[in-house]
């Protein structure tokens, strides 16, 4: 963009000449998703924060007084429901990851030409809303359906058990509605991955499950790592499974969040909760970024 | 170099129909540079895999220094291998790369230090011990996988086109370090190519591979001068093969009728083990010599063909020409550029081809194949 170029640039190509035009472009690129971030981000954050400071009524409207102590009060009274989603979303995600590493890893080494039906049937679930698939669960797992009266026959579930309304079901839920976000960057991470490298390892006297730890699972680690944080952020702030598949014994911080703002109106407080969710989410991301990302994945495997 | 180090008995791998490798019998002898080398899908990458445990053979047996093999899996077999990709891996340094063997086969650290240390000293790679595969030129990490595998010191190493992925000029260079570093360790190197010059440049002994088989087995300079069929006289440079009738063989030269009429001598020896009289003769191009034809014939030891030069093409430290035979065959002649000059033949100049008999090889006459 020196001026002597633009000297040097006929003028027929007007102010947009063509180096102009190159130094922009990355701009014009950017601008969409900048605005779309500041106008439904950024903007939301700011007033959510400016919500969760203030006090009042739903009746007689909600006034600035900078209450900072809503926060303390907010983690104390739902620090239950929080530890709930936590547990509940690590189980699922944990859940998720063992279900998903196997299927991944078939789908990209042993399905052959069946890869795209698999892949297919992965996201085929997401063809339907997250409300009718969990509606569906509510039949699976209800007091006398077939699975229920399966697992008491074979004596997995006391007679008078259920399996509806149990933490059980909406882990169970999560689990599922969730799978699809653990398999498909895990699918990616192995499905690049050179097969050689096993080849190799065997070759060095590792044996296929040695290769397995020593190789195929490092070089997925990015994919572990994307597949954890898609599964683990939705699902700690999800309602709709504690409430279609569990009672309010079962509900979760997103639950307590949704009524705050929808029945009791209570802004500041859902507001809080809200910013509560995000910093623990962020910090439980560094935490693990910091454990896999800079400890390079390497070390913590010949370790 | 008496003792068989690798020993395949009617080794054959069938992928459905198609047969790869097809009952392949085949002694390597130990501390030899041994070379499979043959085209592209002829079985030779197929055979050292299944000798590194990779693929599972059909029918067959692969002994290792004398103990059965052929269903050991790769992990438990006293060979390594180097993969034409070399397949670092890539979240492990130079060094780690290097131990990964030795830690599997529980070697202690400080023996294991000593070891990858003194690997990396052999292929000259100890200032970089610390660094990623991923930064490292193709060059290199053609190194490391030698010293991956070689710190180890199996019984026999197999190296799959190694070279394939250089450019011309480091493989040039790669050829001869490879073929000094194992006369350095002594160890048993099996290396598949299809590069002729890279397996004539390397191999002490070298195998040519065709449709599963083994055509022909021996030196370099054997399987050159004394090819048996012409797939070996073609793949291995350039050849001159003419048909034959065999017309008496006794003492040391078989006489032969060929190129419409022409008397040629033959060493009697190959003449009787093609064992028919209908055989096809061939010569090395830079075996024979042209002058101009006036009259009085050369030394009559020689082999020699009259004809005209069809092409002449001055390639530097050589001219290479094309003769047309008055028995209707083109020969290709290479004529040495020397200190005098080039031999001043010309395009239509009426010349005599002209060889030592001893020069000339015999091969079962077949399909003419392309070359």
């Amino acid at each position: 963009m020196s001026s002597s170029g633009e000297a040097a640039a006929p003028r027929s190509g007007g102010w947009l000449t063509l180096r102009r035009r190159k130094s922009l472009l990355p701009l014009a690129l950017v601008i969409p998703g900048l605005l779309w971030l500041i106008l439904f981000y950024a903007i939301p954050i700011v007033s959510q924060l400016w919500i969760s400071l203030q006090t009042g009524n739903p009746d007689d409207g909600f006034a600035q007084t900078w209450n900072w102590a809503i926060y303390g009060d907010s983690i104390s009274e739902y620090s239950e429901q929080m530890l709930r989603s936590l547990q509940y979303a690590g189980t699922a995600t944990i859940a998720c990851l063992i279900i998903g590493f196997p299927l991944a890893y078939f789908m990209a080494f042993k399905a052959g030409r069946w890869r795209n039906l698999f892949l297919l049937l992965v996201i085929l679930p997401f063809f339907t809303s997250l409300i009718v698939r969990t509606v569906a669960w509510q039949t699976i797992l209800t007091d006398d359906s077939w699975i229920t009266n399966a697992l008491k026959t074979v004596g997995l579930l006391p007679q008078d058990g259920r399996l509806l309304a149990t933490s059980f079901a909406v882990i169970a839920g999560i689990t599922y509605n969730f799978l699809p976000f653990m398999v498909l960057p895990l699918y990616a991470s192995l499905e690049r991955m050179d097969r050689t490298l096993v080849e190799a390892a065997t070759d060095l006297y590792a044996s296929r499950w040695t290769a397995f730890r020593k190789i195929t699972l490092p070089l997925a680690g990015p994919g572990i790592f994307a597949g954890v944080l898609l599964t683990f952020i939705p699902a700690i702030g999800d309602y709709i499974n504690a409430q279609l598949l569990g009672t309010s014994q079962q509900y979760m911080i997103g639950n307590v969040i949704q009524s705050q703002y929808l029945v009791v109106r209570e802004y500041p407080t859902a507001a809080a909760l809200s910013f509560i969710m995000m910093v623990v989410v962020l910090i439980i991301i560094a935490a693990a970024a910091r454990l896999i990302g800079t400890k390079k994945l390497s070390e913590a495997a010949v370790a | 170099m008496s003792e068989t180090d690798v020993a395949l008995r009617g080794l054959t791998k069938r992928f459905g129909e198609m047969v790869a490798v097809d009952n392949l019998d085949l002694d390597i002898p130990q501390g030899g540079f041994f070379a499979l080398l043959g085209p592209s899908g002829c079985g030779k990458t197929t055979t050292l895999r299944m000798i590194g445990g990779f693929e599972e053979p059909t029918a067959g047996t692969i002994e290792l220094a004398g103990k059965e093999i052929t269903q050991q899996p790769p992990h438990k077999r006293d060979v390594n291998t180097v993969f034409q990709s070399y397949a670092l891996f890539p979240h492990m340094t130079v060094a780690e790369n290097v131990a990964f063997g030795l830690e599997r086969k529980k070697v202690d650290k400080a023996e294991r230090k000593t070891r990858v240390a003194e690997a990396l000293e052999l292929v000259e790679l100890s200032s970089l011990a610390s660094r990623r595969p991923t930064q490292m030129s193709g060059g290199q990490q053609q190194r490391v996988a030698l010293a991956r595998a070689l710190v180890n010191r199996p019984r026999a190493l197999l190296l799959d086109e190694p070279l394939g992925a250089l450019d011309l000029r480091l493989r040039k260079q790669l050829q001869l370090e490879l073929s000094q570093i194992q006369r350095d360790v002594g160890i048993t190197f099996i290396h598949v190519t299809h590069d002729q010059e890279e397996a004539m440049t390397m191999a002490d002994t070298i195998a040519v591979m065709r449709d599963g088989r083994i055509d022909q087995l021996g030196s370099a300079t054997e399987l050159y001068d004394h090819p048996r069929t012409a797939f070996v006289a073609n793949f291995l440079g350039n050849s001159n093969l003419i048909d034959a009738d065999v017309v008496s063989n006794s003492g040391a030269f078989a006489e032969v009728d060929a190129d419409g009429g022409a008397r040629l001598r033959v060493p009697s020896e190959p003449v009787a083990a093609a064992g028919s009289a209908q055989i096809r003769i061939g010569v090395r191009p830079e075996k024979m010599t042209l002058a101009p034809a006036n009259g009085d014939s050369a030394a009559t030891d020689s082999n020699a063909l009259l004809g005209h030069i069809v092409d002449a093409a001055y390639i530097g430290l050589a001219t290479q020409y094309v003769v047309h035979t008055d028995g209707g065959a083109d020969l290709q002649v290479f004529v040495q550029n020397s200190a005098n000059g080039t031999s001043g033949l010309e395009e239509g100049d009426r010349v005599v081809a002209s060889w030592d008999p001893e020069h000339t090889f015999v091969v079962e006459r077949e399909e003419p194949n392309a070359g």
